[in-house]
């Protein structure tokens, strides 16, 4: 058996090699060379006006996006697991799309529509509403781009635990509310939870699409993601680490709640 | 049939054109639109834009690199699945929550990161900042969990009896592993390089940093498609992103049709 031993150690360096050299060393260096300096620096280049503007914002497009999908993919789980209708199946695979598509390319095709010499885009700025280079277009990229999440992890689970217990509820004189908020929901909770999880991720650090919708005008419309290339591309290295950190514990913050939440999924 | 519970919401009507609205309006309607921008112009002006010396260079780069991703993927990621769940070490739980980190963390980081280390002020005296080596360091970095997400679950569920069959009748580690457990994660494996392959030919965020989009040499197609909207040519931006949509619907379609045929070998 000492072959066998030799190799599950070969396949061990190999992996921890590669996540180290991958991930935990770039990760970890960016932190080093945050805090190089003690915390004052960082402080200071965090607590700037437009730096606190960039964590609104993206704490807003969070707020506002996350929310907008998290009804929606219940909804649209719901439809496509507990109802038939013609379509079903376009509808189902139209809805892995905002996957497949560039980040870049959902900004572009945003501002085709919503721009101002857009679709519908010069309509709209007619009758004063700015979508593009405004807040409203940027919700919209991170709603397209966050789109998925909710059905896809909703979806398998309301799949998995059937309709009895609906219609016991349903049987019993609950109406389709009440079933829902009892029942229903209490169900899919997991689910639901980790989807919320994976947008809330992705809204956080958008980049591509919010950065073509945006227009980038720092204190405006830039983001902590925008920030952080916007600060690196000015030799503001201090200022992109700093930026760049916020963002970093923000997301390990989501990696912590992923790992409470994926090992009762699979308990389940 | 069973009589269905009551639907909430107002029922079936009203959530179907909630979220066709919603589809619609958020969706399907600006992807219409890049397809009407790319080819408004006539057949001519789209095939001149896509056939442009830099666009095909960087659609070339963009397919050989995202080729490589998958290949090194298919590879390491199942490697890592192996490790998390046949080996045991401390810090195991830890290692697997950390193959999500790169979902979780913001593209733009993840590209900052890789600079820091091996980029031009980095500690190690090389630079893969603006290089082909760089792109494809930033591609590895953000495909990361998707063939070790996609290979975990069916390595925990295979059976272990054709395994111990196998070695008791003599056959080598090596034997088994090429003869038993590639064929039975095959499937998954391949649906993990799928996606992302996927997520290589669209990816953006992760690549400006470290890119430095030199054209013909580290520019890949998103960014020609974000230089050619800052610099006023939605056009020929259009035209490219109408390729590249339509690579990434093929590949759905890839996907959609290795999962069919996981779902009928997994019985």
């Amino acid at each position: 058996m000492t072959s066998n031993r030799r190799s599950r150690v070969t396949m061990r360096t190999i992996a921890l090699g590669y996540l180290a050299v991958l991930l935990v060393l770039p990760v970890g260096f960016v932190f080093y060379r945050t805090f190089q300096h003690g915390l004052a620096p960082v402080w200071s280049s965090i607590s700037q006006p437009d730096a606190l503007h960039a964590l609104y914002l993206t704490l807003v497009m969070v707020i506002v996006a996350v929310p907008l999908n998290a009804a929606f993919g219940v909804v649209c789980a719901l439809l496509l697991v507990r109802h038939d209708f013609r379509g079903k199946a376009l509808l189902n695979g139209l809805i892995d799309l905002p996957f497949a598509v560039s980040p870049v390319i959902i900004g572009l095709s945003l501002v085709l529509v919503y721009g101002e010499s857009g679709w519908l885009g010069g309509w709209l700025t007619g009758n004063g509403f700015q979508i593009i280079f405004a807040l409203p277009g940027m919700v919209l990229a991170t709603v397209f781009v966050s789109l998925p999440f909710v059905v896809r992890e909703v979806a398998p689970v309301l799949k998995e635990i059937g309709t009895e217990q609906e219609q016991a509820a349903s049987t019993l004189g609950a109406s389709g509310w009440q079933t829902f908020w009892r029942v229903t929901l209490p169900a899919i909770r997991w689910g639901l939870a980790y989807g919320i999880v994976l947008s809330t991720a992705r809204a956080l650090g958008e980049f591509g699409a919010v950065s073509i919708v945006s227009g980038k005008l720092v204190g405006q419309t830039e983001t902590l993601p925008l920030r952080v290339d916007n600060q690196f591309q000015n030799f503001d290295v201090t200022g992109a680490y700093a930026a760049a950190v916020v963002l970093a514990v923000l997301a390990l913050s989501t990696l912590f709640a992923m790992s409470r939440i994926q090992p009762r999924e699979l308990d389940r | 049939m069973p009589a269905r519970a009551a639907p909430p919401i107002g029922g079936a009507a009203l959530s179907r054109g909630v979220v066709t609205l919603y589809l619609t309006l958020i969706v399907l309607l600006p992807l219409a639109a890049v397809v009407e921008k790319a080819t408004g112009g006539g057949l001519g002006a789209f095939w001149d834009s896509v056939s442009s010396a830099e666009a095909v260079a960087a659609v070339k780069l963009t397919l050989l690199v995202s080729l490589g991703v998958v290949a090194i993927n298919a590879v390491t990621g199942t490697i890592i699945a192996w490790v998390l769940v046949r080996d045991e070490f401390p810090g195991k739980r830890i290692v697997n929550a950390l193959i999500d980190l790169p979902f979780a963390l913001p593209t733009i980081v993840a590209g900052l990161t890789l600079l820091a280390l091996y980029g031009p002020r980095g500690p190690f005296g090389f630079n893969i900042a603006y290089t082909r080596l760089g792109v494809l360091a930033a591609l590895l970095f953000v495909t990361l969990p998707f063939v070790v997400r996609a290979v975990q679950p069916v390595l925990i569920e295979l059976d272990r009896d054709m395994e111990e069959a196998a070695a008791s009748l003599g056959a080598s580690g090596a034997t088994i592993f090429r003869r038993i457990i590639l064929p039975n994660l095959s499937p998954a494996i391949l649906a993990g390089a799928a996606l992302a392959f996927a997520r290589s030919i669209g990816e953006f965020g992760s690549l400006v940093l470290i890119s430095g989009n030199l054209p013909y040499k580290t520019e890949v197609a998103s960014v020609l498609i974000s230089n050619q909207v800052e610099s006023g040519n939605p056009h020929g931006a259009a035209a490219v992103s109408v390729l590249l949509l339509a690579v990434a619907f093929t590949v759905m379609l890839v996907i959609s049709g290795i999962s069919r045929w996981g779902a009928r070998h997994d019985v």
